[in-house]
C-alpha cells in the first residue's frame, strides 16, 4: 500500500501546487495529508473544484482536483466546455467507487461506466498501483504538459493508505 | 433602469489591468464589444462557474484584485460557490452580478432572482461587503468604494433585459486562455 505522504510528496515533487476537491473515504488519507501540509482548498461541488483549478492554472498554478467518481458526473460539463475547449489541463484524482460491483447501490452504475466514460470524453487516464507508481507519476507530468487537457489517475480502495488502514 | 451594457461600460471605465472573468452568454459578448482587454477572460460555456474560476485566480494571485462579471442565472446555478467564497474570504475578490431576472441568452425565461436576493445570500455566506444598486450614480459610487476595500464583495446591479447587438466572442478558446495567462502573469 502507498503511504499518503509518499503519494502527496510525489505530486508536489511533480510541481502540483494547487489542490482542491470534494472528499471521498478512499481519498481520506491523501486529503488529511494535504490538510496537514496546508495545501488543500475545499470545494463544495466537483464542478466548482474543476473551475477553481482552471482559474488557478491560468494564474500560474499546477492544479489537481480530488473527487469520488460520482463527481465525474457532476463536473462533466465544466470539463467539456471549459478545460477541454480552452485547453486548460488539470490532474483529476478520482476514487473508483463501485469497483467490480462491490459497493453500495448508488456507486454501481458509475463504478461500471467510469472507464468507458473517460474514454468517450477522451480524458487520458491510468489506474494507480504501487508497482507502477513511479511510471504513473512520469506519465502525469508528461501528459499534463504535452496534451494540455484534463487527465485522470483512478484510485481503487486500498491502493493509497486511508484514514483507517 | 439601465441596461447591463451601460452598467458594464461604467464599471470597465473604472478598471485598468485587473483580471476580469466574464460569465457565458451575452455578458461576454457585450464586454468584448465595450472594451476588449487581454486581462478579460470570456467564458462561452461552463455556466455557473464564473465565480469559481475567479476564485481560483484570486487564490493563486493574492496581490491582484480579481473581478467577476456574473449574471443572476449563473449565480443561481453555482450558488454553492457563494459559500466557498464566503468561507475562504479572499480579500481580492469582487463579484459583480448583473441581475436582469431572466435567462437572456435562451429567450428571457424568468430566473428566480426576483424573489431571491442574491446579495443577501452572499452576505449570509460570509461576503464582507454586499451592495444592491439600481442607477448609474450609485453603481459608480459603490464600485469605486469596493475597489478600495478588502473583500470578498458583491455588487448586485439591477439591470433591464435589453441586450446589446454584440457578436460572438472572436478569439478561439485556446487563444483566449493563452492571452489571459500572459496578461495576468
Amino acid at each position: 500500500m502507498i503511504d499518503s505522504d509518499v503519494f502527496v510528496q510525489g505530486l508536489q515533487d511533480l510541481g502540483v501546487n494547487f489542490f482542491t476537491g470534494v472528499p471521498d473515504s478512499i481519498l481520506g488519507g491523501i486529503i488529511e495529508e494535504l490538510l496537514t501540509r496546508k495545501a488543500y482548498t475545499p470545494a463544495v461541488r466537483e464542478d466548482e473544484a474543476v473551475a477553481m483549478a482552471a482559474g488557478a492554472y491560468m494564474a500560474g498554478k499546477v492544479p489537481a482536483v480530488l473527487m469520488q467518481n460520482s463527481g465525474l458526473g457532476t463536473s462533466l460539463n465544466t470539463l467539456i466546455s471549459l478545460n477541454m475547449i480552452y485547453r486548460q489541463p488539470c490532474l483529476l484524482l478520482i476514487s473508483w467507487r463501485g469497483f467490480q460491483g462491490a459497493d453500495a447501490p448508488e456507486h454501481l452504475v458509475m463504478g461500471e461506466t467510469m472507464l468507458p466514460l473517460l474514454d468517450t470524453m477522451k480524458i487520458p487516464y491510468r489506474i494507480l498501483s504501487e508497482q507502477t507508481m513511479a511510471d504513473d507519476f512520469r506519465w502525469m507530468g508528461q501528459t499534463f504538459m504535452k496534451q494540455r487537457v484534463p487527465l485522470a489517475i483512478v484510485i481503487k480502495k486500498g491502493i493509497v493508505k486511508g484514514l483507517h488502514p | 433602469m439601465q441596461s447591463r451594457a451601460q452598467a458594464m461600460a461604467a464599471l470597465l471605465e473604472l478598471l485598468t489591468d485587473q483580471p476580469v472573468i466574464v460569465c457565458n452568454g451575452f455578458p461576454s459578448r457585450e464586454a468584448q464589444k465595450i472594451a476588449d482587454r487581454p486581462t478579460h477572460f470570456y467564458m462561452i460555456g461552463s455556466m455557473g462557474n464564473a465565480a469559481a474560476i475567479g476564485l481560483g485566480v484570486a487564490l493563486a494571485k493574492p496581490a491582484k484584485q480579481v473581478v467577476v462579471f456574473d449574471g443572476d442565472g449563473n449565480v443561481l446555478m453555482g450558488m454553492g460557490t457563494l459559500a466557498t467564497v464566503g468561507a475562504l474570504k479572499p480579500k481580492n475578490f469582487i463579484h459583480v452580478v448583473f441581475d436582469n431576472e431572466v435567462y437572456g441568452s435562451t429567450g428571457n425565461q424568468p430566473t428566480i432572482s426576483n424573489v431571491v436576493p442574491l446579495e443577501k445570500v452572499a452576505k449570509a455566506a460570509g461576503y464582507v461587503h454586499v451592495e444592491r444598486v439600481f442607477d448609474r450614480d450609485d453603481l459608480v459610487y459603490e464600485f469605486k468604494d469596493l475597489l478600495k476595500q478588502d473583500g470578498p464583495s458583491m455588487l448586485l446591479v439591477k439591470v433591464n433585459e435589453f441586450v446589446e447587438d454584440a457578436g460572438r466572442v472572436v478569439l478561439e478558446p485556446p487563444a483566449m486562455t493563452a492571452r489571459f495567462m500572459k496578461a495576468i502573469e
